[in-house]
Formats: structure tokens, C-alpha cells, sequence
């Protein structure tokens, strides 16, 4: 077997991650990136860092991914990468003509101490910027936080393009957080439903599932225009879903231009749909459509079928802070009981709210920040669950373990889908249940004894 | 050819056969703000080290280093796999200001109690390099105190390409050469350099060398271990694939063992046996000759009738490369051709001057040679050319699909062997369902050429159209 490296008593590490449930922070920005319409995202750094994440994107999206590196060398880590990106931003400009270009650092840009704000500045100064054109930047350093942070940063640098023009433009924000394209078009149907006129950053749909056309180009259709990012300043409000996702870009805009945010937990399952349809409703002034209630029902109506086969199921689940915050509150919520719960993220008021979603669960419940797959495997080995929840990573758990999994969450490197059909609302959560549902009976099927192999669920 | 999807800077790195005499600019640093499709140091010392399966492989460095070389390669074992697993110091922003040394120190301490590997390879990273870590130091110490070789990699990202990457790998690795016992081995063996055992190659390769009566000493390094490198300088040739990867070991070997190597490929029915008559020969005795002889004959009679098949559908499309090394290039050209099929541009990621030269020398008039690309480049490349089929690698894929062009993954990702003669019949087996594949029909711009070809056609049988 595979991981029969893995050891079943547990030591406490402090040195070392072995088999990683996060990796580092300039992806997110890069993927946060890719939301913009006509962007092109640079990565200011080592020219693998780029290869990398374009590989990892195209391998979970199944989609070219473009962007630019500094292509550093070793006299560029010496003497600092201001020239490097000078001539990237002039390059990108001259070759690819992107509306905008996304720079991010990286831990090589962030060691030598490039200033990001000063460079930017810098080219246009100079001319390398043309008119219209824009060049945002984030601070994406690897060693701090983890993919999320990355993400983070880079939608807070969206948030800081907006522009006040002194007049309430009567649309509401939605800052999505990292959900897939799918997802992104879901919150923009829900929206549209309740009849609220919205701006979403970043938006990724149109982008990272974009049909095949026989043309292939750098900037697809989709993803939120600079003009829409720059009216951020005068929407009514912000709803920023998810804490660790979106919670900085929605505050500063509260700060910065007044605009109230309410931060909620990303919409996946029914409470948390529950809170941001209500949290629309309000702030959109508006009220919730009969389908909205219909949809709701239908997820009610599922649960209340199969209920039978949820209870007291155990689970493990892994993955980023705001996805697994409400995916545990969900299960709770179907009598589901998830037993191990690791993000690779740091961040103990993670594991606070875990505790607390998880309270009054029936059987003890281990929860942790910046762990990892290897610690996930050993509590396993240690006592078994019915279920893992997370990405392609855990199906070396699955396999030795014999456990069934489902795919969810970054990255999903083998299978199909993540970018078709969401999970988030009302529908995204009966696509959730229909999959666990699956996976729990169809093991069922296969390994009940014959006199217990049943037609009819 | 649309002049906008080339950069004025990189026109000298493409060159059209047959226009002007040869000439292309290479092995230089990509242009900052090009979208290329090149990796890094780190990447190629990692590709080269990791099938190493019975050796500690941990990155000292932040996460995402470790996390986007975590088991990528589908480089099999037939025994431990170590390899597979991902370690890294995950290292945090108070080791970047204080020094990640003690942190290495306890990392590997932990590593080596708990898996006694044979070996222990630390990588470095773009960080490491600037704050400064003792790397050899630390490693010297752990070495010492477990007794087991702990090597670091010399692999900070910055340094360059993939290429200075290889280079940093061999030098870890030498180190274990000439550590082992080299009694018993026979005067008639090899060491089988630059193959990684992608879908179980090297285990192919090997059993055509023991076949024709050579011992396979050290595999470096598909399905490699550590004992094996440490007597490989015991072997009487050094038999060495792919362009970079191996190459500076072998000569490292040479000078300081005094083992000689060749070159050779195992992609394609014409290199495949290239390489066992080479080193048949190197061996000067008749048997093996004989046997190799035999062997060739037998392999291609096995395959032939199948390849006809292929052959026959595929004859006349088109096909285009671009791959990492060029070394492998020269080989996916002939096996084109062994198939039927044309190829109309090739390039590489790290082609040397000689490697783009050899290639103007064996491909057609009017075939585009590039280095150093960039996907608009390709896209506009293919379209130009009107490409049925595609070889690249992971993020080459989907531009081909965009395109609705057929694609063949001619790199880690492939699923099926691709080297000797089983994998000849492999690949145009692949190539023959993706160009074949009913999908592109569904593509707009497909459609419109399948109906101009129709009317080609008409026209040329005197139809009116």
C-alpha cells in the first residue's frame, strides 16, 4: 500500500509537513486573477513558480491558463526585480494586451524586498502603463498563510481599484470567495431571482469553463469588468462570504468608501444558503421569489427522503477554512457527524467555530489548523470514518483505508465536474447529498451479504 | 503567419525551414512578461531525483514547492515508494528572518528515525538561496550522525531553467557513485541513464538489454535505488536517454571512472533499435550482436500488422511537437514518419544550438522551429498549419482541445508506455484514437476545413461544387 509509510500513533511534529493539505499563496492570487475580464496575471518571481500554477490550474480545470513571470535569474535576486517587472508590464502590454495585469509576488520577490506599490508606480510613470489600461498588485509571500491568504490578498487588491463617484449605484457586492466557476453563476442566478442587482468579484465563470469554440484565447468572456470593480465604491453594500476568502476586500471597502459588509459563511448547504438568501433579501431590499422557496423545499424534501441513511455517519473532511466551516455545519444539520476536520491553513479561530458547529455532535470531534494529510491518515488508522470529504489528495487515504470518497474542494486533478455543477445554494446542496448518498450506498450495494442486498432505498 | 502572435524579441527563436539558412537563438533567459512554458531549477532536479524510491526526498523550502512536485510524474516502483510522499519544511516567515536550519536539522532527524531511508536528498529552494541556510552543513551533520548519505540539492530556483536543475541532480547524485561493491558484476553491463520509468518503461528497456545477455547495474533513475547507484561505476557503459537530464553524470562517470557512454532513445521503432544494435556493438561479441538482431526482428514482426493499421488512417496528417528536451523531438519526428505522418513544427523548451540543428537536418521543408514558446505562439502555430495532432505536454493539453486539435501527452502525464518497440505501438495507438476521435467534428472551425477538403475533393473529380 501506498502509505504504508504512515505510522498509526501520532507525534507531535513541528519541523515537518508531510503530504500537504494547503500550498502557497501566489496560486490564489492567481486564480483570484483569472475572475478579472481581460486579465492577465503576472507572477513576479522564479519562472517555475508560474509553470506551476498554470499547471495545477489547468490539471483541476482542464483549461489553458494563461500568465506571465518576471523570470528571475540569479542577478535579479541580487540586485532586486524592479527591472524584471518593468519590462514585464511593458512586454505584456505590447504583446498580449490584457485589459489589466495582476501582479503577485512571490517568497523570492518578497525576500529581496521588492516594492510592489513603488514599481507599479513606477511604470506608469514611465510610460509602460498605457492610458486605460490597469496594473494591480498583491503581496502573496509563500511563507505566510497558505493558498486562501494568496486568494485573499489578491481580491482585496480588486477592492482597491474601486472609485467613488459620490452617487449610490444601487447594486450590491458578492464577493464569492474560492468556489468554482459554477458556483460563481449559481450566486449570479440566485441573485437575479431575488431581483438584486449585483457585482461579483472575483467571477471566474465564462473564464475557467469556457466551451470549446475552435479559437483559443488569452482572455475569454467571462470575469467582472475593471469598469464593474471600480463601482464597488458606490454599491449599497457588500456581502463577503467567507471569513478567510473575502472578509479583507469587503472591510476595506467598508472602510475606505462606506460601503456596509456583512461577512457570512460561504452559502453551501442549508443554513448557510438560509443566511446569505436572508442576507440578500435585506440589503437588496427586496423579497424572496416563490422558486427560491421552492428550491429550498426540494433540498428539505431530499433530506427528509433519505434521512435514514445520513444518521450518524461519520466523516472526514479536509480542505480550506470557509468551504469546511460550512460543509460541517451542513452534515451536522442532516445528522451526519464529521469526526476529523483539517485544513492546512492556519488559523485557530478555525478551529474554534469547528468546535462549536460540531458541539453537539455524538462522537468527539478532532479538528485542526495547519495539519496535514498525514495526520488525517494516522487519526483514520486510529479509529475509521464512513466517508472523506476533500480533494484528489485524500484518495490515497481512500484507497489503503478502503474508504469511499468524495471529490471537493482544490485541487481535483482526476476527475470531472467541479466546474460544471456547483454546490453552493439550495440546488448546489442537493448535488451535494445526491453525491454522498451515492457514495455511501453504493458501497453499501457492493458489500452487503447477499441476504442483505437490497432493490429499494 | 499573424505577425502580432510573435514578440518582436523572440522572432530569432523561431525558424522556418527552407526560407533562409539555418539560424536560431536558444538557451537563453525568457523574456520577462512572456507567458512561457518553461519551469525552474527546482523542477528539473526534482523530475530527475524523485523515482529514487528507497531514498528520503524533502524539500526545504515554503509549501508550494513540495505540494506541485507531489508524486506528478507517474514514475513507478517496483518496490519502496518513499517517493511518493511529499515532506517539506513548510518553512514560515520567522524561519525566513531567523534561518530554517534548526528546522531542516529536526526534519530530517524525524524522517530518517522513522522510515530508514538508504538516502536522504534535500532540495533547496528560491529561498533558501537567499537567506542563506548551510545546507551542506546541516546535511553533513545528519550524514554523520544516522550514517546514510544526506545530499543536498543545489536546486534554488532562480539559477535558470530545468537544465541547471539536471546539472544540480547529477552533482547529488555522483556522490553516491563509487560507494558500493562492484564485485560480481559482469563485464557485460550497463547503466541505464535518463529514463524515469514513466508507465513502466525502464522495466521494458531492462528486459530487452537482459535479453540479448547485458546486466542492468544501476537504473537512474525509473525505479531506482540507492544501492544500485552507489556500485553503478562498476558497470562497462553508460547507456544515457534523454538530452539534459543524465548527461553530466555520465560524463562525470567518465572522467572519474573512466565508463564511456552513448546516446540513444528508446521512442520509435528506428531508435529503439538503434539503441540495442549501439550497444551491442560496444560490446564487440557476435552472441550479442546476434541476439539483438533477433530481438529487433522479432519485436517489429510482433507490432507490424497493427502499426500497418494505424498507418494506413493516419498517413498524411499533420503533426506538432513541442517538448522539453529536443533530444526527444528528434525521435517523435521519425516515429511520425514511421506512421505515415508529416510533422510541421516542432520546438523545445531547452534545445541546445546543436539539438535545433539536428532537427533542420532530419524534418521537412516548411516545418517551423521554435524554442521557448508561449501559447499564442503554438495556437497560431497550429492553426497555420492546419495540425491534426499535438504532442506536448500538461499545459500545452488543452490549447490543442481549445483548438479542436487531437493531443498526445508525451510527458509525465502519458498513461500508457511510450518507449521500445510495444510503446512504438502505444503511441500510435494514442495518436491514431485522439485524431480519430469524433469530437473534432463537433468543432466550428473543424467543420469548416472538413467541408473545404470535401470541396477539394469534388472539384478534383470534376464535380461541379
Amino acid at each position: 500500500m501506498l502509505l504504508r509509510h504512515t505510522p498509526k500513533e501520532v507525534t507531535e511534529r513541528t519541523a515537518l509537513t508531510i503530504n500537504p493539505a494547503k500550498t502557497c499563496q501566489p496560486i490564489g492570487a492567481m486564480y483570484a486573477a483569472l475572475g478579472i475580464h481581460g486579465c492577465l496575471p503576472h507572477s513576479h518571481g522564479s519562472q517555475g513558480c508560474c509553470a506551476y500554477h498554470r499547471s495545477t490550474l489547468t490539471r483541476h480545470y482542464k483549461e489553458p491558463i494563461s500568465a506571465a513571470t518576471s523570470s528571475f535569474t540569479e542577478g535579479s535576486s541580487v540586485f532586486g526585480g524592479q527591472a524584471n517587472l518593468l519590462q514585464a508590464i511593458s512586454t505584456i502590454f505590447n504583446v498580449y494586451n490584457p485589459e489589466i495585469i495582476a501582479v503577485h509576488t512571490t517568497c523570492l520577490s518578497e525576500t529581496i524586498g521588492d516594492d510592489l506599490p513603488q514599481i507599479m508606480k513606477k511604470s506608469i510613470d514611465e510610460g509602460n502603463t498605457p492610458e486605460g489600461k490597469v496594473v494591480i498588485g498583491a503581496s502573496t509571500p509563500s511563507y505566510v498563510g497558505s493558498h486562501v491568504t494568496g486568494f485573499s490578498n489578491m481580491v482585496k487588491a480588486m477592492a482597491n481599484i474601486a472609485e467613488p463617484t459620490g452617487k449610490k449605484n444601487g447594486k450590491v457586492n458578492i464577493i464569492p470567495g474560492w468556489v468554482e466557476p459554477c458556483d460563481m453563476e449559481e450566486i449570479k442566478r440566485i441573485s437575479a431571482m431575488i431581483g438584486v442587482d449585483i457585482t461579483l468579484f472575483p467571477d471566474t465563470s465564462g473564464v475557467l469553463n469556457s466551451p470549446l469554440s475552435g479559437e483559443y484565447t488569452m482572455f475569454p468572456k467571462g470575469g467582472t469588468t475593471i469598469a464593474e470593480l471600480k463601482g464597488c465604491a458606490n454599491a449599497i453594500g457588500t456581502l463577503a462570504l467567507g471569513e478567510w476568502c473575502s472578509a479583507d476586500a469587503a472591510r476595506f471597502l467598508d472602510t475606505k468608501h462606506k460601503v456596509p459588509c456583512s461577512i457570512l459563511d460561504m452559502p453551501f448547504g442549508l443554513k448557510a444558503t438560509d443566511r446569505f438568501i436572508n442576507a440578500l433579501r435585506t440589503v437588496g431590499g427586496t423579497t424572496v421569489p416563490e422558486e427560491i422557496t421552492d428550491e429550498r423545499g426540494q433540498l428539505v424534501d431530499f433530506i427528509s427522503d433519505m434521512h435514514q441513511y445520513f444518521y450518524h455517519k461519520k466523516v472526514a473532511i479536509v480542505g480550506d477554512p470557509d468551504q469546511l466551516i460550512s460543509m460541517a455545519e451542513f452534515l451536522m444539520s442532516i445528522d451526519m457527524c464529521p469526526v476529523y476536520v483539517i485544513t492546512g491553513t492556519p488559523g485557530k479561530r478555525f478551529e474554534k467555530r469547528i468546535k462549536e458547529i460540531t458541539k453537539e455532535s455524538p462522537f468527539p470531534v478532532n479538528v485542526k489548523a495547519q495539519g496535514d494529510m498525514f495526520l488525517l491518515h494516522q487519526w483514520i488508522k486510529n479509529d475509521p470514518v464512513d466517508l472523506i470529504i476533500g480533494n484528489t489528495y485524500c484518495k490515497y487515504i481512500a484507497r489503503d483505508e478502503d474508504i469511499p470518497l468524495i471529490r471537493w474542494g482544490f485541487p481535483i486533478l482526476d476527475r470531472q465536474g467541479h466546474q460544471y455543477f456547483p454546490t453552493v445554494g439550495y440546488k448546489g446542496g442537493i448535488r451535494i447529498l445526491e453525491k454522498i448518498l451515492s457514495s455511501l450506498l453504493d458501497r453499501n450495494d457492493r458489500d452487503a451479504p447477499e441476504e442483505k442486498f437490497e432493490l429499494v432505498f | 503567419m499573424k505577425a502580432a502572435a510573435v514578440l518582436k524579441e523572440r522572432e530569432n527563436q523561431i525558424h522556418r525551414k527552407g526560407k533562409e539558412p539555418f539560424s536560431i537563438e536558444c538557451n537563453k533567459e525568457s523574456l520577462a512578461g512572456a507567458v512561457s512554458q518553461r519551469a525552474c531549477v527546482f523542477c528539473g532536479s526534482r523530475v530527475v531525483l524523485y523515482p529514487i524510491a528507497d531514498a528520503l526526498h524533502l524539500v526545504h523550502g515554503p509549501i508550494g514547492c513540495a505540494v506541485y512536485t507531489w508524486d506528478i510524474r507517474g514514475a513507478l516502483s517496483s518496490g519502496p515508494e518513499l517517493h511518493r510522499l511529499s515532506f517539506s519544511t513548510d518553512l514560515q516567515e520567522m524561519d525566513v528572518i531567523f534561518g530554517g536550519e534548526k528546522k531542516l536539522y529536526n526534519a530530517l532527524v524525524e524522517l530518517i528515525d522513522r522510515h530508514s531511508p538508504k538516502a536522504a536528498f534535500v532540495y533547496s529552494t528560491c529561498i533558501v538561496g537567499i537567506i542563506g541556510d548551510d545546507m551542506g552543513a546541516v546535511c553533513n551533520r545528519v550524514s554523520k550522525e544516522k550514517g546514510i548519505p544526506v545530499l543536498p540539492v543545489m536546486s534554488e530556483g532562480f539559477k535558470g531553467n530545468k537544465r541547471e536543475g539536471y546539472q544540480a541532480a547529477c552533482d547529488a547524485m555522483f556522490k553516491l557513485v563509487g560507494t558500493g561493491d562492484t564485485t560480481a558484476i559482469s563485464p557485460y553491463s550497463i547503466n541505464i541513464l535518463g529514463d524515469f520509468n514513466l508507465a513502466g518503461e525502464i522495466w521494458l528497456i531492462q528486459e530487452y538489454f537482459n535479453k540479448i545477455g547485458i546486466e542492468v547495474v544501476a537504473k537512474i533513475t525509473g525505479d531506482g535505488r540507492v544501492d544500485d547507484i552507489r556500485r553503478a561505476h562498476g558497470a562497462s557503459l553508460n547507456v544515457v536517454q534523454c538530452s539534459g537530464a543524465t548527461m553530466e553524470l555520465a560524463n562525470m562517470m567518465k572522467r572519474d571512472f573512466g565508463i564511456p557512454s552513448v546516446r540513444v532513445s528508446y521512442f520509435g521503432i528506428e531508435d529503439m533499435a538503434d539503441a540495442l544494435y549501439d550497444v551491442a556493438e560496444f560490446f564487440k561479441d557476435p552472441v550479442i550482436m546476434d541476439k539483438a538482431k533477433s530481438l529487433v526482428r522479432s519485436e517489429i514482426e510482433k507490432i507490424m500488422p497493427e502499426l500497418n493499421k494505424y498507418k494506413a488512417a493516419l498517413k498524411g496528417k499533420k503533426a506538432a511537437i513541442y517538448v522539453g528536451g529536443a533530444f526527444k523531438a528528434f525521435s517523435l519526428v521519425k516515429a511520425f514518419r514511421t506512421i505515415g505522418m508529416d510533422v510541421v513544427m516542432v520546438g523545445s523548451q531547452t534545445g541546445t544550438k546543436e539539438d535545433y540543428e539536428e532537427l533542420q537536418e532530419i524534418t521537412d521543408q516548411g516545418t517551423i522551429i521554435v524554442d521557448d514558446s508561449n501559447p499564442l505562439e503554438l495556437s497560431s502555430f497550429l492553426k497555420e498549419k492546419d495540425v491534426d495532432v499535438f504532442v506536448g505536454g500538461v499545459k500545452e493539453r488543452p490549447i490543442a482541445y481549445k483548438l479542436g486539435v487531437a493531443f498526445c501527452d508525451h510527458n509525465h502525464e502519458r498513461k500508457e508506455m511510450l518507449a521500445g518497440f510495444q510503446g512504438m505501438l502505444n503511441f500510435a495507438k494514442e495518436v491514431y484514437t485522439s485524431v480519430m476521435s469524433p469530437v473534432w467534428k463537433f468543432v466550428p472551425r473543424r467543420i469548416k476545413r472538413e467541408s473545404e477538403v470535401g470541396l477539394v475533393e469534388r472539384i478534383n473529380k470534376g464535380e461541379k461544387p
